[in-house]
């Protein structure tokens, strides 16, 4: 199974666009990619067109959207992870045997609305009927996790603001990224707070996007492309809707059981992986993942971000694109970004920060707090 | 959205006593309850009704709150462990955020959670205040 071709919109409040001019826009530089295209399915990533929007039946907005009105589809929703799962789906329809080319799109639009409604929308993330109802936030869920790192590994506020730096170092240089201007540790410990102890400058800002990638299978894809990129594993993996009922909420098991099920199937270890996009939503999402993907041990993931691992060049080279927290997160096509990004720095045309020879990448999108994740492993 | 009085009557028991599940496998406890056990998969479970008094283990001070929730705010959301090892996510009342810490010992109370709008359902629930 390949990737034939990738194209993204940058991550904006888009007020001018709707869900069907923010996938044209992407389809459109997906064919600037590729040499041919005739999809025979779409797989459409997307949380929130039903809760904001009113809007289902959403592959038909896609497919008439670029002219491919008759071919079949569905949308997948696995929350903010919506986008890495609608991969698998696509990955799962060629592998079958049912398909030999699946347009996966990643689309979501949340900038039309005030913060509070977005804020009850993306609640649904997390057991409405037990955390939700009580008026408890998906930032204050996070925050609490936040909260309980910093204090048993002794985590000061100020070591878990370098991450926040760093991503918008990258997002400044990568012209699809949302938040293109560089912040300080004082910034990120001034900015506004959200739900104590994470602030504005921890979290993925609310904006649209689009991207788009087309899976093949090995037989066509000489046909579409010179630069194929491998996809060579796929894990997925889940953790209890609630976070009451979790025996430890640092150790986030749909991480660790999604990333087992991926190195294996791709055959590698995860200190071969030369560069990766991890689900960072809030600074301490990136560090659940740094640790449950195998990076850095339990609770050492902050350490290891002050030392300077991590960066451009180093093994892996983590969210060159600015992660959520700077490309921008339009939650359920979060995703298909990552996994376009990654075959971007495989084959060395990605537009920003950029690290030369890679071989192995990863992308890691995670639904709710780190309750659906999914995780691609991509070969050059 | 107007919720309907059956979803709300049907959480009852968790919501305004604090009943979560037992495993009739592995005896362990949890909330909020479910069909079946999060930790070894049996389907068997039974009712049971939790301690009301804990400490909390971390707890956010929430200023950025959903639609429906501004008269509340903050909202300090808590992650509670009860005497028996069982946690639960509430949130805590009649405190400064300020005076919260973690290890505060803390004690269930029936408050109101939500009002969704002007006309509809007011929904009840457990919060935690403390106890000292
Ligand atoms: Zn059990």
């Amino acid at each position: 199974m390949y990737v034939a071709g990738v194209g993204m919109t940058k991550v904006d409040r888009h007020y001018d666009k709707g869900f069907q001019e923010l996938v044209y826009l992407a389809v459109k530089n997906l064919l600037n990619d590729v040499k041919e295209y005739s999809p025979q399915a779409i797989v459409v990533g997307n949380m929130m067109s039903s809760s904001l929007y009113q809007q289902d039946s959403l592959a038909a907005v896609v497919t008439d959207a670029v002219g491919l009105r008759g071919k079949g589809g569905f949308k997948v929703e696995a929350a903010c992870g919506s986008g890495g799962h609608a991969i698998a789906a696509g990955y799962a329809l060629i592998a079958s045997g049912l398909y030999d080319q699946v347009l996966v799109v990643g689309v979501e639009k949340m900038s039309d609305y005030p913060t509070s409604v977005v804020t009850l929308a993306l609640a649904q993330a997390s057991d409405f009927e037990h955390e939700a109802i009580y008026g408890a936030s998906f930032a204050a869920l996070n925050a609490l996790a936040m909260r309980l790192y910093m204090h048993k590994y002794e985590a000061k506020r100020e070591d878990l603001a370098l991450w926040p730096v760093r991503m918008h170092e990258h997002g400044s240089q990568n012209p699809y990224a949302q938040l293109r201007n560089r912040i300080t540790v004082e910034d990120v410990m001034k900015s506004a707070v959200i739900a104590d102890p994470i602030r504005l400058m921890d979290s993925a800002p609310i904006g649209d996007g689009a991207a788009a990638v087309l899976l093949t299978s090995e037989d066509v894809v000489r046909k579409l492309t010179d630069t194929p990129i491998q996809v060579a594993g796929v894990g997925l993996g889940s953790d209890g809707l609630d976070l009451a009922s979790r025996e430890d909420l640092l150790k986030p098991i749909s991480i660790v059981v999604a990333s087992e099920k991926a190195y294996k199937m791709a055959g590698i270890e995860p200190k071969q992986i030369d560069v990766a996009e991890i689900h960072d939503a809030f600074t301490i999402t990136a560090l659940l993942s740094i640790e449950g993907m195998g990076f850095a041990s339990f609770g050492e993931a902050w350490k290891l971000i002050r030392e300077g691992r991590f960066v451009a060049g180093d093994k892996p080279s983590l969210n060159l694109s600015g992660g959520l927290k700077a490309r921008g997160h339009p939650v359920g096509a979060t995703g298909v970004y990552q996994v376009a990004e990654v075959v971007m720095q495989l084959r060395g045309d990605f537009p920003g920060v950029k690290i030369s020879k890679a071989e192995i990448g990863a992308a890691m999108n995670t639904g709710g707090v780190a309750t659906l994740t999914s995780i691609i492993i991509l070969k050059r | 959205m107007k919720i309907s009085p059956a979803r709300v009557w049907r959480e009852k028991n968790a919501r305004y006593r604090l009943e979560g599940g037992r495993c009739k496998r592995c005896g362990k406890l949890f909330y909020p309850p479910k069909t079946a056990c999060p930790y070894c998969g049996c389907l068997e479970v039974e009712k049971t009704e939790l301690p009301k008094r804990g400490k909390v283990l971390s707890f956010a001070i929430e200023h950025g709150v959903p639609e429906g929730f501004r008269h509340q705010a903050p909202i300090i959301v808590a992650l509670i462990e009860l005497e028996n090892g069982v946690k639960v996510v509430s949130t805590l009342t009649d405190v400064n955020p300020e005076e919260v810490y973690i290890g505060m010992s803390v004690e269930a109370t029936l408050r109101r959670i939500w009002e969704e709008s002007d006309e509809g359902i007011i929904i009840y629930g457990i919060k935690f205040i403390p106890t000292e």
